[in-house]
């Protein structure tokens, strides 16, 4: 009986985490849709093809070497100890395919106890992490548009998508995590490892590759470039919102005993939890993020003067400003937080555009970055002293400790993203030459497209009798 | 002392209610809740009132208007 629960509850969690990711590739179509929409005419195919094409490039390199990094380095290393061992997650182990439990004769690097764990979740779990991956990487997408070059884009997607971000989560992220051990370190949905790192790497990138030509009047001050189709940026943050569910779904476990906790949490109890393994529930995180994002639209309406583009932007920083506690916030909480830490975003969107001439087309910096960053902070306040981790020994929430997690999340975005660009921009391989960017980037192919539709139109004309 | 009352995990969840933080003062957030609700209607209809007078005092000569109308 036992045997047969544990094997519901393994494939019922395999499912589970299989319906998150594809909630989770809603995300990429918003994302894709919504750079377009924002693009100009003249940039629509480049734009469309420099997000895409993060897809593929994030999802092999997490596989060669991402998955493995989450769990190789929750100690630092060197930190709270040194690498950890993870044979499951090398790709070259027989647990990274398909694997029905037992071990072969002469099946190398893996466990009775690794197989039977990881047989069914590996892939599943790699997945969700990999969604993860991609939407950290397209975060820093929108916001280079229309002069940055592909390739550049490329480089730093594998960077923050399968190295930095997977990183920070295995410091503030896993339930071992040394932030989370020594700092008390809460972010349950991602608002500081997810969207404060990208929104740092997006400002790193954008401070190299310079506005737009033409964003800033010669005076100095910022032109609007408004969006080529504002309904199908519409239609793109409105799938981002749809997907964001299967991101917060797969931030939970979905069912999980005490016994297998450890032993920590007494009882007999199952429980959905957090990734740090702390008890939670689907309804409460569905309250938290539904007045979250209405806190959010609520406030970008009035801030805003009922623009849309920022109405909805401010919809999803509501919820990434919320997002490192909403396993535990209150509805109400969640919904002030939510819109008040949104206005503050867009005040600074604008202040560091005037101040520092940064040209961020689409204010994922704002959204992401500093709505990520101000999220973890506020969560160190609100949750301060509680748990944060059932394991014993684990330093409690607290607000130094969040505020330290939310530096270091924008920080190690940030920096390195810096130095990535300096070396690309030095060999002239981070920004297209102003010809380029003037005829636009797609100026090549729309000339094959007219050139096609024109022999295509003068053949068919010529066989009207 | 924690906000929500929990200093560990080490409990039985069958005895264990609401987890939020600031246990206790949900009329109070349930008041600060309808007060930025009817806040924002207030805001709205001012901000709408204002965006109609601009409309109003614009287009004297129709023209603008009857472009609008053909574009459909």
């Amino acid at each position: 009986m036992e045997g047969n629960l544990n094997a519901l509850t393994t494939i019922f969690t395999e499912f589970y985490y299989w319906v998150t990711i594809v909630m989770m590739f809603l995300i990429h179509v918003g994302f894709c849709m919504y750079e377009v929409g924002v693009s100009r005419r003249r940039n629509h195919l480049k734009t469309l093809m420099k997000n895409a094409m993060a897809i593929p490039l994030v999802t092999i390199t997490f596989y060669f070497f991402g998955w493995w990094i989450y769990f190789g380095f929750p100690n630092g290393p060197g930190i709270a100890g040194g690498l950890v061992t993870a044979p499951f997650a090398e790709p070259w182990n027989p647990l990274m395919g398909t694997h029905l439990s037992g071990v072969n004769p002469g099946e190398t690097g893996v466990t009775p106890t690794d197989a039977a764990l990881w047989h069914r979740l590996n892939g599943v779990f790699w997945g969700a992490f990999l969604l993860f991956s991609i939407t950290t990487a397209s975060i820093i997408s929108g916001s280079i548009i229309e002069r940055a070059r592909s390739g550049a884009f490329w480089i730093v997607a594998v960077l923050i998508g399968s190295v930095l971000w997977i990183l920070d989560a295995s410091w503030g992220w896993h339930p071992q995590g040394w932030m989370v051990k020594l700092w008390g370190y809460h972010d349950a949905y991602a608002s500081g490892v997810v969207h404060a790192i990208a929104g740092g790497a997006a400002l790193a990138f954008l401070i190299v590759l310079g506005p737009r030509i033409g964003k800033f009047r010669p005076d100095g001050t910022a032109r609007d470039i408004p969006p080529h189709n504002v309904w199908l940026v519409t239609i793109g943050l409105f799938l981002i919102f749809t997907g964001f569910w299967g991101f917060y779904a797969a931030c939970n476990i979905p069912l999980i005993s005490p016994a297998t906790i450890a032993g920590q949490i007494t009882g007999e109890t199952w429980t959905a939890t957090n990734i740090y393994l702390a008890p939670t529930t689907l309804s409460a995180i569905t309250f938290n993020f539904l007045m979250s994002l209405s806190g959010g639209m609520l406030a970008g309406y009035i801030v805003s003067k009922g623009d849309p583009f920022w109405t909805f932007s401010m919809g999803l920083c509501g919820v990434i400003s919320t997002s490192a506690g909403n396993d535990l916030y209150h509805p109400i909480q969640a919904m002030l937080i939510g819109a008040i830490v949104p206005s503050i975003c867009y005040k600074l969107h604008y202040f560091v555009e005037r101040r520092f001439k940064i040209d961020d087309a689409v204010g994922a910096v704002a959204v992401h970055g500093y709505g990520g960053f101000l999220g973890v902070v506020v969560a160190g306040f609100m949750l301060w002293g509680q748990p944060s981790s059932p394991y014993e020994g684990f330093a409690h929430i607290n607000p130094l400790g969040n505020f330290a997690g939310a530096v270091l999340m924008f920080v190690l975005g940030f920096v390195p993203t810096f130095v990535v660009c300096k070396i690309l921009n030095s060999m002239n391989l981070l920004r297209v030459p102003k010809k380029v960017e003037l005829e636009g980037v797609d100026f090549a192919l729309n000339h094959a497209f007219e050139a096609s539709v024109r022999e295509l139109a003068t053949a068919e004309k010529a066989m009207i009798k | 002392m924690s906000t929500n009352g929990m200093e560990s995990w080490a409990v039985d969840l069958k005895d264990v209610g609401a987890i939020y933080p600031f246990q206790g003062s949900e009329v109070v957030m349930v008041i600060v809740g309808l007060v930025f609700w009817i806040g924002w209607h207030v805001l709205q209809t001012r901000h709408e009132s204002a965006e109609i007078e601009a409309d109003m005092a614009a287009d004297r000569s129709g023209d603008e208007t009857r472009k609008a109308i053909d574009r459909h």
